[in-house]
């Protein structure tokens, strides 16, 4: 079992949550797991990416090769195309809709949209509407996640259990929220026919 | 054996509390700041009594970690590979009155400059000061070299440097973490004169230093970090530093490489481990991110004409980091490609935070400058730095921490009056203070803006060294009173920081304007904290 993902979006908008709850999970599941994240500078409402990689074996590279990564889970529409020359041909996206628009040049909603469904394998949807429609704000990027489970083999009281070890000591509520989300993205990717990668 | 998952940062730190370490010493700096963020936060750490907090700058960490070696303690010393250039002077010298208590300096470089102004690589410096390196190539390595490389350095009574990138610091992996070892005692160097450098003691440390270098060429041939891999195939030898090991064995997951390799993690580097893969081998393969120092290094020993490809003959890139498919290329494998970025995909560079008080100064600062003249604001290192880009482009240079003071100063010599140094409080007293001084002794005609966030904003808001002093600092260092001015920059004050701006310009001597109001991203997690409790 080999799993490497690109994770992607803004800088603040919770990509290394994603990552570590998976992490947490992988480790449960005596996986090896690998991530590197971004630091610094770029944090600062930049694009941001963390390659995560997990395995049944040990892993050697901290980056994916380009043309490798099985997914794209992308937390704002515009970064879910940034990495494309990192998906395998096979490989899918799973993206939120909803952009984060800081820049003047930020591209036309529609337009981008239709790109992102242009492509092979894709799961794109406004996980922020989802959020608020279950009464979860702030966790789009754990409904994102949700969608993005069925593609990762790591069974679902894993995943449970790392939004618990990350969120536990934020208190009940936070972890009933975030465990919502998941269950809600999950929900949403049942509308797709996922093809196994 | 406990496993813990660790970013490459915080490998080293664990390794160094492992270690026996009494002290670490640091100014914030991408991608070195988790490591003394890490053991600020350890519990273990505070229990043993490790000294955690930071200093003002590279060159004030790097020889209190020496004097801690001088009173017998293990310490490390940690800071970005530009920080090595500030604390170049004890660095350089420190290996001439050797170490005490063992002496770690730990450098993270940056190839690719996600974070920084160059992607000098370090190894050069450990080169240059002649002591042994430790490049780790994982996240285990670079806990191990952490934790016994106090043992190497004080076998031979020498500092030693641990290089990282940037990929390796940022990036976790499980580590399995070993027993803890003792702090050292208290113990003053049997050779009083050892710390001494007046030439005629300088010239016989540095035989020492001289005579130890057949020893630590001796470490490196039977180092545990350098290896020999026996390959059927002996078209190619491959020598592979570092990280660029797991790139390597990355497009060979079977681990069937069939060339021969060197993995090297020690320097000086082992003679005769390359010797022996050159003579073996009919061309060299050089993987390393960073400079090209193996390629050129290994040419001055052994070079009979054979081929020795990598970064500096051009078939690796001479710029940039390594990254697994580079590697393939270099290999003759083929590799994959992805999709290409559609057009519609539009840079997204790192912005000014909403509510952050630069935006403010920088409004105010373009409106005063109008009736000034262009392009001569100076500025310097910190979140501020992205004042030059859209929309306010208003500032125009950016070099190296203090930079901003000294070159308005020396712009002002030139006759460019008046001119402008925007600089941040924590790199105002990293390397700010000592300009103004200059400036002050020479009455210059420059104004400089303290944009004071009250924290080092840009590696994550660590505690600035001079918060609410620094008005003291500038009187003290001979601003007159009355040129310096304190400004809250918040939008209802534009008006009144753009006059205060403008008088300060039409001043024809040193100024300095401290726009203070705290780091938006710093006081929110205050107000979250308090909240909580």
């Amino acid at each position: 079992m080999k799993k490497d993902i690109i994770l992607s979006g803004v800088g603040g908008q919770g990509i290394l949550s994603i990552a570590a709850i998976i992490g947490f999970a992988a480790l449960e599941k005596n996986l090896f797991v690998k991530q590197s994240e971004v630091h610094g500078m770029s944090q600062r409402g930049g694009a941001v990416e963390s390659h995560l990689r997990i395995s049944d074996k040990e892993i050697a590279s901290d980056l994916i090769p380009f043309g490798e990564a099985d997914l794209i889970i992308s937390v704002e529409p515009m970064e879910s195309l940034r990495y494309l020359p990192f998906l395998s041909k096979d490989g899918w996206i799973i993206t939120n809709t909803t952009p984060f628009v800081n820049i003047p040049n930020y591209p036309d909603l529609e337009l981008l949209l239709k790109q992102i469904n242009s492509y092979k394998n894709v799961i794109a949807f406004n996980a922020e509407e989802i959020a608020k429609k279950i009464k979860a704000p702030k966790t789009s990027n754990v409904v994102i996640l949700g969608a993005a489970s069925p593609f990762l083999e790591i069974p679902y009281e894993n995943l449970v259990s790392g939004i618990k070890t990350l969120f536990g000591r934020k208190g009940e509520d936070i972890v009933t929220m975030n465990i919502n989300a998941l269950n809600a993205g999950i929900e949403e990717s049942k509308k797709y026919t996922i093809t196994a990668l | 054996m406990k496993k813990l998952l660790l970013l490459g940062a915080e490998a080293i730190a664990q390794g160094a509390i492992d270690g026996g370490m009494s002290g670490i010493y640091a100014y914030p700096g991408t991608p070195s700041t988790e490591i003394t963020e890490y053991v600020q936060n350890s519990k273990i750490a505070a229990e043993r009594k490790i000294h955690s907090k930071w200093s003002a700058n590279e060159k004030t960490a790097m020889e209190a970690a020496l004097g801690m070696s001088y009173a017998g303690k293990r310490a490390m010393v940690c800071m970005k590979h530009v920080g090595l250039n500030v604390a170049a002077d004890p660095f350089i010298n420190s290996a001439i009155t050797g170490v005490n208590g063992g002496l770690i300096i730990t450098v993270a470089d940056d190839p690719s400059m996600h974070s920084s102004q160059n992607e000098q690589d370090s190894r050069y410096m450990g080169k240059f000061a002649l002591i042994p390196i430790l490049e780790p190539s994982n996240q285990q390595e670079a806990y191990d070299m952490a934790r016994d490389g106090f043992e190497l350095s004080e076998k031979y009574k020498t500092p030693v440097l641990i290089r990282i990138t940037t990929r390796l610091s940022h990036s976790r992996y499980g580590v399995a973490v070993k027993e803890m070892k003792s702090q050292n005692n208290n113990t003053l160097p049997d050779d009083a004169k050892q710390f001494v450098l007046l030439p005629a003691i300088a010239r016989k440390r540095y035989k020492i230093l001289l005579d130890n270098q057949k020893n630590f060429i001796a470490e490196s041939e039977n180092s545990i970090f350098n290896k020999y891999f026996e390959g059927s195939d002996k078209s190619k030898g491959i020598i592979a530093c570092g990280i660029a090991f797991n790139y390597l064995l990355e497009n060979y997951k079977e681990n069937n490489c069939p060339y021969s390799i060197v993995k090297i993690g020690q320097y000086p580097l082992p003679k005769n481990l390359i010797t022996k893969l050159y003579n073996e081998c009919n061309e060299i393969l050089v993987l390393e991110d960073g400079y090209p120092l193996v390629e050129e290094t290994i040419k001055g020993f052994i070079d009979n004409g054979k081929v020795i490809n990598g970064r500096l003959n051009g078939l690796l890139p001479r710029d940039g980091e390594l990254n697994p498919t580079i590697v393939a290329k270099g290999l003759g494998l083929p590799v994959k490609d992805g999709l290409p970025i559609p057009e519609i995909v539009a840079n997204r560079p790192p912005e000014l935070c909403n509510g952050c008080s630069h935006r403010d100064v920088y409004e105010a600062l373009n409106e005063a400058m109008k009736s000034f003249g262009e392009k001569r604001v100076f500025s310097d290192i910190g979140c501020y730095t992205l004042g030059a880009l859209p929309p306010y482009n208003a500032i125009n240079s950016c070099v190296d921490m203090g930079a901003s003071i000294t070159m308005a100063k020396g712009a002002a010599d030139a006759g460019l009056v008046p001119a402008v140094a925007v600089i941040g409080d924590s790199t105002f007293t990293h390397s700010g203070i000592t300009g103004l001084l200059d400036a002050v002794n020479e009455k210059s005609p420059i104004t400089v803006i303290i944009s004071d966030n009250s924290a080092v904003a840009m590696t994550g808001g660590q505690q600035s060294s001079a918060t609410g002093r620094l008005k003291e600092i500038c009187i003290g260092v001979g601003v007159e009173s009355e040129h310096v001015r304190v400004l809250n920059p918040v939008p209802k004050y534009h008006h009144e920081m753009v006059d205060v701006m403008k008088e300060e310009l039409s001043y024809n001597g040193v100024s300095v304007i401290i726009a203070e109001r705290e780091c938006i991203q710093t006081a929110s997690k205050k107000k979250k904290t308090k909240s909580k409790e």
